[in-house]
């Protein structure tokens, strides 16, 4: 099956799409580059190539991890399957 | 993928290498730009350097011009130099410093003179000089002749994902065989500056990388009137999927792959400890950043790119890469080197470095970039402060 999202990490709470654009309840299949492993997850929102998704449920105060570590924190509870970016995780510096 | 042990480059009389052999016109200042563009236009196959800068600086800034100025003039891909500025003296010592390189150099001061004059002097100089670098001819060099600097720009994820690690990988590969490598961004490793700082070869380059983070941080949050959302992440990198600096920072990172780097230089500083791979302090914005590497020696140039930037410099040819297949698709014209089948998983990272390690070598020998094809010739001058 191809390849919808990947993952940098084990840990990772987010994918991203590396597919023209995901449509609500599709079912992806993600790719986990750390330990070549693959999952998959339904999606709840249109996604574009490169947007990030919540692979696990988010809440306020949560820290974002990719590339296994800290890039940012969460400012609006996130479901899983949900799209991840400025609207709902800012950054921790600045 | 065995690597190829030279590439064809000019070899010059301080006994660097060049990928390019350029004749260029160096205005000194602002106020020279029009006579070395006037030169530039008489003499085929001259380019000339125009900027923004060089009156009235002071202290580290004026500092940063000279170093800037004499080595954009040292740059092995440069065979001769003819300096224009409007004052004698500032025009003398930037000749001086170009000097001992080997390579033919001449200044010109317009004071006195005026534009016609100095413009005629400089042209008859320009043509001899010109004339004598069109018989240079390409030879065999070792890799480690090649200086590669590194610099991403209009990033989004599928950087991080897999055109950084493409360069990455590149440099696992080339730095064992002798290369000189250098990344910069200070402000956009923010977020994983203390990952970056545990990759310093010894504690003194790690605490040298730190202080020099701090120092640019704190300028930045005493600058800052908001949280810089409207310039970093960029709206580029926002519209490619980028939310915050510290994910932009850690898709930065992986530009460098495994390698250590063995010293932290000053914006425009020639490495002096040998062969390996240097953090140099600069701005991240994409041209003012190559013109820092370039100055500092280095021949030959990668850009990875995910929303696609499109910069190009007068003097170190800049090999674009990209993983974004719309990037590709929409301004392949910019591209050098197509990566966007790592996504799709159907070429892996090593793949993916080896393609870059080839395109890299053809452009070393000769073959023009993108940028270069397109006219991209973008020289900007990194300035610390106001003038006096």
């Amino acid at each position: 099956m191809a390849t919808d999202i990947i993952i940098h990490d084990k840990k990772d709470n987010v994918g991203v799409v590396v597919i023209e654009k995901i449509t609500p309840k599709q079912v992806c299949s993600c790719w986990i580059m750390e330990d070549d492993s693959t999952v998959d997850i339904q999606s709840l929102d249109e996604i574009p190539l490169g947007h990030k998704i919540a692979m696990v449920d988010l809440n306020e105060g949560d820290t974002i991890l990719k590339y296994g570590h800290d890039i940012g924190k969460v400012v609006k509870s996130t479901k899983k399957g949900e799209h991840v970016h400025v609207h709902n995780v800012k950054t921790k510096k600045w | 993928m065995e690597i190829p042990k030279s590439f064809l480059g000019y070899k010059r009389e301080n006994g660097r290498a060049g990928t390019r052999n350029h004749v260029i016109i160096l205005p000194v200042d602002d106020i020279s730009n029009a006579c070395a563009e006037a030169v530039a236009n008489n003499i085929k196959g001259t380019i000339a350097l125009p900027h923004s800068y060089g009156r009235l600086q002071f202290g580290a800034d004026l500092e940063l011009h000279f170093r800037t100025m004499i080595g954009t003039g040292c740059n092995p891909n440069v065979a001769a130099v003819i300096v224009i500025g409007i004052e004698p003296k500032w025009t003398k010592k930037i000749v001086d410093g170009i000097a001992k390189t080997g390579k033919p150099v001449e200044g010109f001061h317009i004071e006195r003179t005026g534009d016609i004059g100095t413009t005629m002097k400089a042209s008859k100089k320009a043509q001899e000089f010109v004339m004598w670098a069109s018989e240079k001819q390409r030879e065999e060099c070792p890799l480690s002749d090649l200086w590669i600097s590194v610099k991403c720009g209009e990033s989004d994820t599928t950087s991080g994902l897999a055109a950084n690690p493409t360069v990455g990988n590149l440099m696992d590969k080339l730095e064992p065989l002798g290369v000189h490598l250098c990344f910069g961004e200070t402000s956009e490793l923010t977020g994983a500056e203390k990952v970056c700082a545990t990759r310093g070869a010894t504690k003194e380059a790690s605490e040298k990388f730190m202080n020099t983070w701090n120092a640019y941080n704190d300028f930045i949050l005493k600058e800052a009137t908001d949280d810089l959302s409207e310039s970093q992440p960029t709206a580029g990198n926002i519209a490619g999927g980028l939310t915050t600096i510290e994910e932009k920072a850690f898709g930065n990172f992986q530009k460098i792959g495994n390698c250590k780097f063995i010293d932290v230089l000053e914006p425009a500083e020639e490495p002096t400890k040998g062969k390996g791979l240097y953090f140099m302090d600069t701005s991240s914005a994409a041209a003012e950043c190559v013109t820092l590497q370039a100055a500092a020696g280095f021949n030959i140039h990668l850009f990875p790119t995910g929303q696609g930037n499109i910069v190009g410099n007068p003097i170190e040819p800049v090999v674009k890469l990209t993983a974004n297949p719309l990037t590709v698709k929409g301004m392949g014209e910019h591209i050098d080197c197509d990566v966007s089948k790592i996504l799709s998983r159907e070429m892996n990272l090593s793949e993916a470095g080896d393609e870059l390690i080839k395109t890299t070598l053809r452009v070393a020998n000769g073959r023009l970039t993108c940028a270069e094809a397109l006219g991209h010739k973008e020289f900007v001058m990194t300035k610390l402060y106001r003038s006096a």
